[in-house]
Parts: structure tokens; C-alpha cells; sequence
């Protein structure tokens, strides 16, 4: 069903979506009517009452058509909807998950900062108590899917001398009054997602929607990205499987020499071996959503899975330019944005070098 | 309002190749489908159910494995979902086939029941109207566009080759349709997690009411005398003409091959 939704109704937006820099609504809402934004959540909170492993596979199919309708899916999903989902009171729930598992209202996530990336722990967005509300003040930058978006989970720090176990997680409306969207980044890839600053000027958020307990910021922020990492890495492999469905496409069409590309070994050699390390991909995605559905720990799943898709997706995309010669690097043809979507699944949600921390620390615990 | 959608599941055919020597499908994996004249009537049923509020009921006769196409329907928003299927129906033609729908149909209640114009992998178009004829039903083929008072009546635009036909009718009655009369929905994620563990009723011959020497093989007039492919064409001609030449030189051409005197 995604397979031919995405073929039909994302694909044919990809390139235009991509050269534009436009933000497609008219397929967010297509996605909303089919119940994609809501995948994995419980039928009695309005979802589909899916598992991860359903929503991986909905975000891989999705990603192989366009990367950005992957991103905003898998933001949306890991990012917004899990935390309430894992960690909010029944009445944070009741407010926000049915309305976001029917894609009325879009969700972010609000973590990195200028000068807290990968360290995220050196959060500077404070958040003062007063009375019976917080008071937010600070930036957040690269949010996906600000300015549309209705709902962000936003970390800030409620007591800075206590470091990480001073970081505190907040539900933030879209309209709170000290709340903004700041600059749009002109980006690589993933082109039509929305990528924004958030400015939180004397933002006043009522105490009833703190995310979790005091303090407990940091933990949701990181078992958050461990499930976002399953959205990425099947957004990953999704762009190296697309890239290698284009390419196949190609080289049975393109003849040099007098014989379609196709028929030489060295392309047939090559392919085989992207296309092993694709499924190998999609087996490490799968077994860590699977891992994740089971309620076993999959932190070091996830993280494998996306630093090898990621990879994967890369060498993928670059190959598939190659093979196409001179037309690939032509944005005639898709797969110059396939690499152009590609590299940033390397970066977001943990870089490749925070993935392979994950993976060491688990391994050396 | 019951409506009741009979769907048949076929191979893809534009994925089919056909065995050069013996002239058969090669059906080894193809990808199996709803019948896309049957899915444009699942989707007017399911609009008449948005509309009307109507129950949709599909059914098929088929191997077990039918039951995929069963479950399409269901996560598409059909309510109930009927497999027709038994040992005892295998080797049916389309009168053998419309018989065993027929002894079906007259186990269940409906006001309209609705079948594809013709299926991809046989091209008769005699099922639907022959189910109309068993059940002594109004009949309405190639139906292109359907509209329903909410009370008893129907109105149909029927596409013939020189245009279209209005046509009225009340219900109960059948209508075939076209493929390219509804566009069919998507199935929804929600629908198809439900389909995964819905129900699908499985019915054999001693549940449907029908003579028993109708069904199958035995009730098959049909004999398939020789099935080959059709063989490859030479290359056409290309002419750049006028309209005057090129009326001039495709009847000398007629005429030459005696297709015209």
C-alpha cells in the first residue's frame, strides 16, 4: 500500500519538491487521510495501531520515493509522538496523540542548540519556574518540521548546576505567546523538509506540560533518538534502495559499446554486492524495530542500523551517479538528490561518529 | 442499503509472460491483484457506503489464497468478506462460475450487487450479466457512472461504442463496471492492520444453494480446443501524405489485399 502510494502520489512531487525547497502539504495531508502519521500508536489513542517494524517499513518506501517525506514522517512519529506516547501523563496523551496520530497536528522535536550538537548535554535554553508555569527562554536550531508543526517536545535546563539531570522536557504549542520560528536553513538535502530555528522569548508554559519528571530531560531526549534512529535508518535505506531501483532502471536501458550497461559483469558485480549490503541494511533496521517492539533494549540495534544504512545509502547514492555517467550528475535524472538526501542521514540524530559511541559503550559496559 | 461486490483475484498481466512453446501463462512469480474492472466496483460500492451509509459485502471464488485479494478489499473499508471455495468448484468456466456466485448470492440479502465488466486474464465480460440472468435480475453493463436516490433507484451512464446510455432502474439489480469509472482508494494503514484479523467467511458447496451438476468442471460447457500466441507482426509501412494521397493509397491498398472491392 505505502509502495504504491509512494510511487504514485510522493515520487512524481520528489523533483519538484527537491528544487524548490517546498514543503509538501498536499501529500502530508494525503498521508494523514491513509493514517501514516500514526503508524504505531495504540487504536484507543486514534492510531493504527501498527508496531515500529510497520512504521519502518512505511518510512523505508516512503524515503525511497523521497527522502523528504521520510523525514517529516519519521520526525513526526520517533520524535514527537514517542516521547508523549512513552513518557506523558494520561492527560498530555489524551490531548495530543490522537490529534497527532491523525496528522491534524504535525509533531517536532527541540534538542540541538548553537552550541549544543552532539554535546548535547550543554543545553543553554533555560526554563524558570514561576508559580504554576515555566518560563523558556533560549534558541533551538536544525528543528524539522518547525513553522509547520503544532506540537514540539523541547528540552531546556531547569537547574544548570546539575548538569544533565538538570535537563527538563516541555510540550510546546505552536501560537504559545515568547514562542517563534526563527531563520529556514537552505540545506544540502532533503530539500522540501522544513529545517528552522525556535526562539523562546519569556515563553510561558503552563507546568502541566512538563514532559516526565523534573530533571528527567536528557534520558527522554536520548531514549528518544534511540527510536528516532530507527526512522533514520529506514529513511536511510530507503534513499539506497531507491538509488539502486533507479539504477537498474538505467543500465538496462543505456547501451555503450553495443550491449546495455546491464550486460557487462563488472556492473553486474558491483550491483550484487550494493544490493547484499542494502538487504543487510534492511535486516539490521528491521531486527532493531523488531528489538524495540519486543520491549528488550535495542539502543545499540538502532544505532547499528542507522550507521551502517547511512553508509550504505552514501556509497549507494555515489554509485549510482556513477553509473549513470554524465546524466547523473545532471538533475535530469534523480539520482544526484538521492546523494544530496543521502549525506544528511549520516549526520541528524547522532552522527555516524555518536552511533559508533553507542555501539562501543554497549559493548564495553 | 446491501451491496455486494464479487471480485475475482487474476495474475498482473502486465507482468504475465506467455511460454513461447506451449502457448500458456507462465505464472510463476506474477504478482497477484484484485482485477482492476472489479476494484472500480469495489470503490463505487465503497463510495455508495461514504454516501449512503450502504453494508459491502465482497465475495470470490477462488483457491484458498484468494483470500489475500479478500483482505485488499477489507483494509480498502469493505465490512464482510466471503471466500467461495472448494474442490468441487475448480475447473469452472464463467457459466460454472456465475452459478456458483449465484447459489451465493441467494444466501445473502442485497439491494445492488456489483461485478467488473470483464477480467484481465480471460476478457469474456459474461459473468456479471450471467448472475444477473440466474438471479433473474435487471442488469446494467459498462457502467460508467452510477447515481442512487437513497430510496430505490439507480441511474446509470452506460458507455456503448457510439457513446452513452441513461439508464434507470430500480433496485435490486446488477450492475458490471468499468475500470475506468472510479479510481479506487488506497487501502488505509489502519485498515490493513484490521484486515490482518478480520474474518473471512469460507464457503464450500454444501453452504450455497445451486445444483450441485452446475458447479465446477461438470457445469463447464466451455472446452479450450488450443491456446497459442498470436505471432509477431512484420513492421508497417510509414507514408507522409496529404489527406487526399493518403485516402487515395489506403484504398488502392485495400483493394490489393482484396479487403475491399
Amino acid at each position: 500500500m505505502i509502495r504504491a502510494f509512494a510511487e504514485h502520489e510522493v515520487k512524481p512531487l520528489a523533483a519538484e519538491v527537491d528544487e524548490t525547497e517546498r514543503f509538501p502539504t498536499e501529500t502530508v495531508q494525503k498521508m494523514a487521510a491513509l493514517g501514516i502519521f500514526g503508524i504505531p500508536v495504540p487504536a484507543e489513542l486514534g492510531g493504527a495501531g501498527g508496531n515500529i517494524l510497520m512504521y519502518a517499513q512505511a518510512v523505508e518506501e516512503l524515503s525511497a520515493a523521497c527522502a523528504t517525506t521520510g523525514v517529516i514522517v519519521s520526525a513526526h512519529t520517533s520524535l514527537c509522538i514517542a516521547p508523549i506516547l512513552e513518557h506523558g501523563t494520561p492527560a498530555q496523551k489524551q490531548k495530543y496523540i490522537p490529534k497527532l496520530a491523525s496528522g491534524e497536528w504535525l509533531g517536532a522535536f527541540a534538542l540541538t542548540e548553537p552550541n549544543a550538537g552532539t554535546d548535547a548535554a550543554a543545553q543553554q535554553t533555560t526554563a524558570v519556574e514561576e508559580g504554576d508555569n515555566y518560563v523558556l527562554n533560549g534558541s533551538k536550531i536544525f528543528i524539522t518540521n518547525a513553522g509547520y508543526a503544532h506540537v514540539y517536545v523541547v528540552m531546556a535546563m531547569t537547574d544548570k548546576s546539575a548538569g544533565t539531570r538538570g535537563i527538563t522536557a516541555f510540550i510546546v504549542e505552536e501560537g504559545t505567546p515568547g514562542f517563534s520560528i526563527g531563520k529556514k536553513e537552505k540545506k544540502m538535502g532533503i530539500r522540501g523538509s522544513s529545517t528552522c530555528e525556535l526562539i523562546f522569548e519569556n515563553c510561558i508554559i503552563p507546568k502541566e506540560n512538563m514532559l516526565g519528571k523534573i530533571g528527567k530531560g536528557f534520558g527522554i531526549a536520548m531514549k528518544t533518538l534511540d527510536g528516532g534512529r530507527i526512522g533514520i535508518a529506514a529513511q536511510a535505506l530507503g534513499i539506497a534502495q531507491g538509488a539502486m531501483n533507479e539504477t537498474v532502471k538505467y543500465i538496462k536501458e543505456r547501451k555503450q559499446f553495443g550491449k546495455p550497461l546491464s550486460a557487462f559483469q563488472n556492473t553486474q558485480f558491483q550491483l550484487a554486492d550494493l544490493q547484499t549490503r542494502i538487504s543487510a541494511a534492511r535486516m539490521l533496521v528491521r531486527s532493531a524495530a523488531f528489538k524495540k517492539d519486543q520491549g528488550v533494549n535495542y539502543s545499540a540495534d538502532a544505532a547499528m542500523a542507522k550507521l551502517y544504512a547511512a553508509e550504505v545509502a552514501m556509497d549507494m547514492a555515489s554509485k549510482a551517479i556513477q553509473f549513470h555517467g554524465g546524466y547523473g550528475y545532471t538533475r535530469e535524472y534523480p539520482v544526484e538528490r538521492f546523494l544530496r538526501d543521502a549525506k544528511i542521514t549520516e549526520i541528524y540524530e547522532g552522527t555516524s561518529e555518536v552511533q559508533r559511541m553507542v555501539i562501543a559503550a554497549h559493548l564495553l559496559k | 442499503m446491501n451491496i455486494i461486490v464479487c471480485i475475482k483475484q487474476v495474475p498482473d498481466t502486465s507482468e504475465i509472460r506467455i511460454d513461447p512453446v506451449n502457448g500458456t501463462l507462465i505464472r510463476d512469480g506474477v504478482p497477484s491483484i484484485i482485477n482492476p474492472d472489479d476494484k472500480a466496483g469495489l470503490e463505487l460500492a465503497l463510495q455508495l457506503k461514504d454516501s449512503h451509509g450502504a453494508h459491502v459485502t465482497v465475495i470470490t471464488m477462488g483457491p484458498p489464497q484468494a483470500d489475500r485479494a479478500l483482505r485488499e478489499a477489507l483494509a480498502m473499508g469493505a465490512h464482510r468478506a466471503i471466500l467461495l471455495t472448494d474442490r468441487k468448484f475448480a475447473g469452472a468456466d464463467t457459466l460454472a462460475t456465475s452459478h456458483t456466485l449465484a447459489g451465493a448470492l441467494r444466501k445473502i440479502s442485497y439491494d445492488l450487487i456489483i461485478t467488473g465488466r470483464q477480467a484481465i486474464d480471460g476478457d469474456t465480460a459474461q459473468v456479471g450479466p450471467q448472475i444477473a440472468e440466474h438471479l433473474d435480475l435487471p442488469q446494467i453493463s459498462y457502467l460508467e457512472h452510477l447515481t442512487f436516490d437513497g430510496q430505490k433507484t439507480i441511474t446509470a451512464k452506460r458507455a456503448i461504442e457510439e457513446g452513452y446510455e441513461i439508464l434507470e432502474t430500480q433496485t435490486p439489480c446488477v450492475v458490471t463496471v468499468l475500470s475506468s469509472a472510479y479510481k479506487s482508494r488506497y487501502m488505509s494503514v489502519k485498515g490493513i492492520i484490521h484486515a490482518y484479523a478480520a474474518e473471512v467467511e469460507c464457503w464450500g458447496a454444501d453452504l450455497i444453494e445451486v445444483k450441485e451438476e452446475y458447479l465446477g468442471l461438470k457445469g463447464s460447457p466451455t472446452r479450450v480446443h488450443k491456446a497459442f500466441s498470436r505471432g509477431v507482426k512484420a513492421a508497417g509501412e510509414l507514408y507522409e501524405l496529404d489527406t487526399q494521397e493518403a485516402v487515395g493509397m489506403i484504398v488502392s491498398k485495400l483493394k490489393e489485399k482484396f479487403i475491399i472491392n
